[in-house]
C-alpha cells in the first residue's frame, strides 16, 4: 500500500487583535494538490462577507462563479474571487464560517482551477452555503497563498490550515 | 492511530488524448474513494459522465442522479432516473486550455449490502459551470471499476490528470 499523503504543511490560529490576512508562504513543490481549510469570523459590520484567496499574493487574474443557497432560495453569480464566505460581526456570537478549497496540480504550467465549499450557519435567517469554481489565469506555480478579509480583520480563534496531497 | 487518508491508488496523466478514463481492479481495502480530476476538453465541449461496476462497467439503466447547477447568472436543479450513467460535468464543458477541477467522493464503495452513492463537484469557470451532484448506482455489488467518459466522444486533452485515492475509517 502506498503511503497516506494528506499532510499538514502549515497552520495559523489568529490571536487577540485579529489580522487582516493570513499568508502561507514558501509552499514546497513536493505535493500534487493543495487543500486549504479555514474557519473564520471578521469584524465587518454585517452578518457575512466574502473572503479573497490570492495565489502568490496577486490580486489579478482571479475569477470565479458560484451556486448557493440561503435556506429560502438559490443564487448564482460571478466574481473576481472564489475564497468562500466568512461570518461578520453581527452574526450570532461564536459562530464561524467554514471553507474548504481544493487546488489540483498547483505547480503545473496550466492555469489553476480550484473548487471551494463554503458554509455559514448562524441560527438565523441569513445563512448561506455555496459551491464555488475558481480560476487563477496564470501559468506560474503557486508558491504562496494569501487569504484576505477585504472589509475587516479575521477575529481571534479564526483558524487556517494548509495540507498537501501527493498522487504517488 | 486514525485511518490512512488520501492514499494514492492510481493516477493517469494523459500523454495522448483519450475519450474515456477507466480505473480497474480497485483495491477493496479502503472505506471510501476520492477521484480528483483536473481536465479539459476541446473547445467544442461535451458532457462528461460516470459509470461504475464490479468486474465490468454496468451500462444498464441502474443509475439516478440529482444536481444543482450554476452558470454564474442562473441557478437550477435537475434529476434523472433509470439512467445508464450519472452526470459529472454538464452539457457544455470545455474549453481546451483551462483545466477544470472535479472531485468525486464514493462512500462505502466496497460493501455488498447497500446500493452505492457518490457526491461530485465540478468547477469550470471558463465553461461557466459549477455544479454538485449526488449519484446512485442501484447495485449491492462492490465497486471495483470506475469510468469517466464523454457523451459524444470528445477526447480529454493531453495533460489532463485523474487520480484515485483511498480513505480508511480505521
Amino acid at each position: 500500500m502506498a503511503n497516506p499523503t494528506m499532510t499538514l504543511i502549515a497552520s495559523n490560529t489568529v490571536g487577540s487583535g485579529g489580522v487582516s490576512s493570513v499568508t502561507f508562504s514558501s509552499i514546497p513543490a513536493t505535493w500534487t494538490d493543495l487543500v486549504v481549510k479555514y474557519s473564520t469570523r471578521t469584524t465587518i459590520s454585517g452578518i457575512s462577507d466574502d473572503v479573497y484567496m490570492y495565489p502568490n499574493g496577486l490580486s489579478t487574474n482571479s475569477s470565479g462563479i458560484q451556486i448557493g443557497g440561503t435556506g429560502a432560495g438559490t443564487f448564482s453569480n460571478s466574481n473576481t474571487y472564489a475564497g468562500g464566505f466568512t461570518d461578520g460581526s453581527t452574526a450570532t456570537s461564536n459562530t464561524f464560517a467554514n471553507t474548504e478549497i481544493y487546488i489540483p496540480n498547483y505547480t503545473s504550467s496550466n492555469y489553476k482551477s480550484h473548487s471551494t465549499d463554503t458554509v455559514l450557519e448562524n441560527n438565523a435567517t441569513a445563512s448561506y452555503m455555496a459551491l464555488q469554481a475558481g480560476l487563477w489565469s496564470n501559468t506560474a506555480a503557486i508558491t504562496s497563498l494569501q487569504i484576505l478579509a477585504p472589509n475587516g480583520v479575521f477575529v481571534q480563534y479564526s483558524t487556517f490550515y494548509l495540507y498537501g496531497i501527493a498522487s504517488s | 492511530m486514525a485511518g490512512a487518508t488520501y492514499v494514492p491508488i492510481a493516477t493517469q496523466t494523459l500523454g495522448s488524448a483519450v475519450s474515456n478514463i477507466t480505473f480497474t481492479s480497485i483495491s477493496q481495502a479502503y472505506t471510501d474513494l476520492v477521484l480528483i480530476a483536473n481536465f479539459a476538453l476541446p473547445a467544442t465541449g461535451d458532457a462528461t459522465r460516470i459509470q461504475v461496476g464490479n468486474g465490468s462497467i454496468d451500462t444498464g439503466t441502474n443509475y439516478s442522479s440529482t444536481w444543482i447547477y450554476g452558470t454564474g447568472s442562473t441557478a437550477s436543479s435537475g434529476r434523472a432516473s433509470s439512467d445508464t450513467s450519472t452526470r459529472f460535468a454538464g452539457a457544455a464543458v470545455g474549453p481546451s486550455t483551462d483545466f477544470a477541477t472535479g472531485i468525486i467522493n464514493f462512500q462505502n464503495y466496497s460493501n455488498t449490502t447497500t446500493y452505492k452513492t457518490w457526491i461530485d463537484r465540478y468547477s469550470g469557470v471558463t465553461s461557466s459551470e459549477v455544479n454538485a451532484m449526488v449519484g446512485l448506482w442501484r447495485s449491492t455489488s462492490a465497486i471495483n471499476t470506475i469510468k469517466l467518459f464523454n457523451v459524444v466522444g470528445s477526447n480529454f486533452v493531453v495533460g489532463s490528470t485523474f487520480t484515485l485515492y483511498g480513505i480508511s475509517a480505521a
